[in-house]
């Protein structure tokens, strides 16, 4: 019985010294490993704190989506266009990227995590060209100019 | 009699508000016209079922070598076809209607009527066929299978799927393959305080024939036309009540 037990510890300290050396190894690694470069974006500071956002955003999209969508509520600070126009990063031609390309803003974690994202299926991951409708003389502002005034807004107020 | 000076304080108070407002209204920018900024509601306030939105068509005024409202849908919303136009998207659509007896035609656009009882909502499986408080009937693309009852169900064949992947969609109108979609009166449009891009485009045209606004405001001109002025929902008899009523048909 003895015996059994001492064999099953023996085991046990052969494993737990294997799983240790296996993860400083591992750890080394990760430590080599090329960090996201996330690009800076417009602005002084984030709506939130950075740590929050990396935690949580997607939970902050999937309730602006909803109060948007079936509610009518098209606050600036949660909504996925503002993170867009303020995120942007151009190409060397100065024209915004969109999500095809891997320096995109929401690319660069993404890729780095292994985690795909979805809402540019069907979302713009760039924002729209500024335009104003000739029409009744009603001004149509698109992100980038509603952009400028953004952060200078408290959260949740709008233009 | 403090009650009564207090009476007056408020009704002061409220005409200084109501001044303050009108002058900020008509300074904010030129050529913005003032009953538009006027219906804007708050960006942070959600649509209540007070406003109901709709359209009075006039297909009197409707030409037909006119295709502004047409155009202008495709332009705001960034539909573009692939060239099938039996699977291309088509939220609204010229159709000629004919007396065989007297043959007397006439024009109209036809899109989604925003229906008070929408179809496509009591059919949908997963509750993505909504509509808004407001009267608006939306696809909450989100939660679309693209199983197509609701086109199944839609008495005026308003409603188009997207057969294929889709890239550079604009930014306020989401759109992606596999769903179920139609027009949207808008919306994002609406809820700045502007009217939708197929009726600012047939004033524009100087036909005037699709008129956008409130039905619940009596002081709109929308209501006050309809109860001056004949005016019939097609397909009447199913009692959806859509929030599209046409006038020349």
């Amino acid at each position: 019985m003895a015996t059994r037990r001492s064999a099953y510890l023996r085991r046990y300290a052969l494993f737990a010294s294997l799983s240790i050396m296996v993860s400083i190894i591992s750890v080394s690694v990760f430590a080599g490993a090329p960090v996201p470069d996330i690009p800076k974006g417009k602005g002084d500071k984030c709506v939130e704190d950075t740590q929050f956002m990396r935690e949580s955003h997607m939970d902050l999209l999937l309730h602006q989506r909803d109060d948007t969508l079936r509610r009518g509520i098209r606050t600036k600070k949660h909504s996925l266009k503002e993170c867009i126009a303020c995120h942007v990063v151009k190409d060397s031609n100065n024209q915004a990227i969109s999500a095809a390309n891997p320096k995109h803003f929401c690319r660069q974690c993404h890729d780095y995590a292994s985690v795909n994202i979805d809402c540019f299926q069907c979302h713009a991951s760039k924002p729209g060209k500024k335009s104003v409708s000739t029409g009744l003389g009603t001004i149509r502002p698109d992100s980038e100019f509603g952009l400028a005034e953004a952060h200078s807004l408290k959260g949740g107020d709008a233009l | 009699m403090k009650q009564q000076q207090n009476k007056i304080d408020t009704y002061r108070r409220k005409f200084l508000g109501e001044g303050v407002a009108l002058a900020a209204t008509v300074t904010i920018a030129p050529g913005v016209l003032l009953h538009n900024i006027a219906r804007a509601k708050p960006a942070e306030e959600a649509v209540t079922s007070e406003v109901r939105w709709g359209f009075l068509i006039d297909a009197n005024k409707c030409a037909s070598d006119c295709n502004a409202c047409v155009t202008a849908c495709n332009e705001e919303n960034g539909l573009t076809g692939f060239d099938r136009p039996e699977t291309d998207a088509q939220w609204i659509r010229k159709v000629t209607v004919r007396d065989k007896q007297t043959n007397f035609s006439v024009n109209l656009p036809m899109m989604c009527q925003h229906c008070a009882e929408p179809p496509c909502v009591d059919v949908c499986p997963t509750g993505a066929s909504m509509k808004r408080e407001d009267g608006i009937v939306l696809v909450d693309k989100h939660i679309c299978i693209g199983c197509r009852y609701c086109m199944m169900a839609c008495p005026y064949k308003a409603r188009s799927f997207v057969h294929e992947t889709l890239t550079d969609q604009l930014p306020d109108m989401p759109r992606g393959k596999g769903t179920v979609e139609s027009c949207t009166l808008c919306v994002h449009r609406v809820d700045r305080g502007e009217t939708p891009a197929c009726a600012e485009a047939c004033v524009d045209a100087e036909k005037g024939a699709i008129l956008f606004g409130d039905l619940n405001d009596a002081n709109s001109d929308i209501a006050k036309r309809i109860a001056a002025e004949a005016s019939t929902q097609v397909r009447g008899d199913l009692r959806l009540d859509p929030g599209v009523r046409y006038q020349g048909i």
